[in-house]
């Protein structure tokens, strides 16, 4: 039986919590095939801290490819390595984050093994009877989900929605193996090259790594209202997110947008304030956690999937909020 | 430039009935439309065309009524189509469909682009962009946002990651797969309409573009789908109404006990 492999991911020269996401899925899946759970990093100058992270928070083994050429995510480089790396050690399930890099590297990589791809799974388990992965996903905006097997290649491979489970926990009584690969230059031969990062300072925390999202839609009324929503956001240590009329209205830019046609979040928290919840929106933010709305209209969709609907003005419950949270916090800090 | 354009025909998802009864989604007397996520790539090819001259070609795999995809999307300003249409398409998985797409665009070849949605509104993967790439062993530009310059057999990029943007520099021919901020599509005008009427869209099948039949329907598709259902989307979730100055603080406080009780502050 091949391993169970999972894509460590940095993001801005740190491992992110969503590797250990990753970890925790495989844990589950490698234990059910009685098989070693692996990590594979690729990166530059990779730090052993990070190594042993991984090993503390489940892996039995970390492959790592250090290499000048992979310091920033470039497809074909990356997509080269793996390939190399399935072709020798044939693992039978490989795991990697639906983030940008995720979901632009594994059907790139997935092509050229000539095996099956899930896309964005939110359920991840083993059939009994032929161990095959079952892998369960959203579609059609989330009015469906469908679970989808690849019975006849190795590797399984499939993207896992971030934020879809919790990050293993770290042991650091654990021990794992560290295999290190080294690759020809040529094997780095790429036809793109990385040029910069620009930082979204409009994001203070991303909208993908948050715990908590605060989105503002129509029924702010208006573009200032949405200083509220700023707010509560940074009292919460949140992100800010928007509806797509907002976005369209120029109240806050495209990258903030959640739904359809922009981003699929899955926060612990999701506060929805003066979004009605048009399906394209609700797409984006169905598997949040827990879902918060607040709005005048007590018909409104989003009140269907919250755990807690407020019916009323924002402009009277934010500001008290806001107001509360800060002498909670006052308190707390005592 | 010679920019390609894959798209996909959609069931109009925005005003998606479920059937109670069976709770699955009721398709009969759905409209079916361009994927929107499409249209921004279509205007964003059309837009390099009228700067710097060239031809825009939309190609899409489906059946025989994806024509009138290809046919808007010639009426907004693209130039030819090809329809990749034969029951042995039939079943086709992601991996599947970018074999038999990008078998298409090397047939049509001689191109600079290839411009795709960053995703269709039905199967919600991403993966098909990429997917042609890999085909064409071409670089690629997921998450698009802007195209910066293009010149000297290059592109410079601006692609949408989490916390902000990267900029990349990619050879000609490449592929892009865009997100909405890069465009903002046109309306078809009733002088494309009638342009696109009389535009002959020829319709290939395997043989034409060459492509093992091993590889494609649902026999190409390393994936299988074992069952559909339908997500409980409903919560039991608690509703208060502010109506008054005491509602008003019984809600806030509510929030609060919300928020603590599930160690979120």
């Amino acid at each position: 039986m091949g391993e169970v492999w999972t894509l460590a991911e940095f993001s801005h020269g740190k491992l992110s919590s969503v590797s250990y996401e990753l970890l925790n899925r495989g844990k589950n899946l490698a234990e059910k095939l009685n098989t070693a759970l692996a990590s594979v990093v690729l990166g530059y100058n990779v730090k052993r801290e990070y190594i042993d992270e991984l090993i503390a928070r489940g892996a039995d083994k970390v492959y790592v490819v250090d290499d000048k050429n992979l310091e920033n995510f470039l497809v074909e480089p990356y997509a080269k390595v793996l390939i190399a790396l399935i072709k020798e050690y044939n693992p039978e399930i490989f795991l990697a984050a639906a983030t940008t890099t995720g979901r632009t590297l594994m059907p790139y990589v997935a092509v050229k093994v000539r095996t099956g791809l899930t896309a964005d799974c939110t359920v991840l388990d083993i059939e009994e009877g032929t161990g095959n992965l079952l892998q369960t996903r959203p579609a059609i905006g989330g009015n469906i989900l469908a679970t989808i097997k690849t019975p006849n290649t190795r590797p399984q491979m499939a993207t896992v929605r971030p934020h879809s489970t919790k990050p293993a926990l770290p042991d650091r009584n654990r021990t794992g193996e560290v295999i290190y690969k080294k690759f020809d230059e040529d094997v780095f031969l790429s036809k793109s090259k990385y040029l910069r990062f620009i930082k979204d300072e409009s994001q203070q925390v991303s909208l993908q790594d948050a715990k908590i999202i605060v989105s503002g839609g129509r029924g702010l009324g208006r573009p200032e209202n949405f200083k509220m929503i700023d707010e509560l956001a940074e009292l919460l240590g949140g992100a800010v997110g928007a509806s797509r009329e907002v976005v369209d209205r120029g109240w806050k830019p495209y990258p903030h947008q959640i739904g359809l046609s922009g981003k699929t979040v899955s926060p612990a928290l999701y506060i929805a304030v003066g979004i009605s919840g048009a399906i394209q929106h609700i797409a984006g933010m169905q598997t949040s956690e827990n879902i918060l709305a607040i709005n005048k209209d007590p018909d409104a969709q989003i009140f269907k999937i919250a755990n807690l609907g407020i019916v009323g003005d924002l402009n009277e419950i934010l500001p008290l909020l806001i107001e509360k949270i800060k002498a909670y916090k006052k308190k707390e800090a005592v | 430039m010679k920019i390609v354009v894959p798209i996909k025909q959609v069931p109009e998802t925005s005003n998606v009935k479920m059937d109670p009864k069976t709770g699955t989604m009721v398709r009969e007397g759905v409209e079916s439309i361009i994927n929107p996520l499409d249209l921004y790539a279509i205007e964003e090819a059309i837009r390099l065309k009228e700067k710097s001259g060239g031809q825009v070609i939309v190609i899409s795999m489906g059946p025989e009524k994806a024509l009138e995809a290809i046919k808007e999307a010639i009426a907004m300003g693209c130039d030819d189509g090809v329809l990749l249409s034969d029951k042995k398409f039939a079943g086709s998985d992601t991996w599947a469909t970018s074999c038999v797409l990008a078998h298409a665009i090397k047939k049509i070849g001689d191109f600079d682009l290839v411009i795709c949605g960053e995703r269709a509104t039905d199967g919600d993967t991403g993966q098909v962009g990429p997917g042609i790439a890999s085909f064409l062993d071409l670089p690629l530009s997921t998450f698009t946002s802007e195209i910066i310059s293009i010149d000297e057999g290059k592109i410079q990029v601006r692609r949408l990651v989490e916390g902000g943007y990267e900029e990349l520099e990619l050879k000609l021919p490449a592929v892009l797969t865009v997100v909405k901020e890069i465009s903002d599509p046109r309306l078809p005008t009733l002088r494309g309409k009638l342009r696109a009427k009389g535009v002959e869209i020829p319709v290939w099948g395997p043989q034409d573009i060459g492509v093992d039949e091993e590889n494609i329907g649902l026999k190409g598709s390393p994936t299988r789908v074992v069952k559909i259902f339908t997500p409980k989307v409903t919560r039991e979730g608690e509703m208060i109404t502010v109506n008054d100055e005491k509602s008003l603080e019984e809600a806030v406080d509510k929030i609060m006990e919300f928020l603590i009780k599930k160690e979120l502050i």
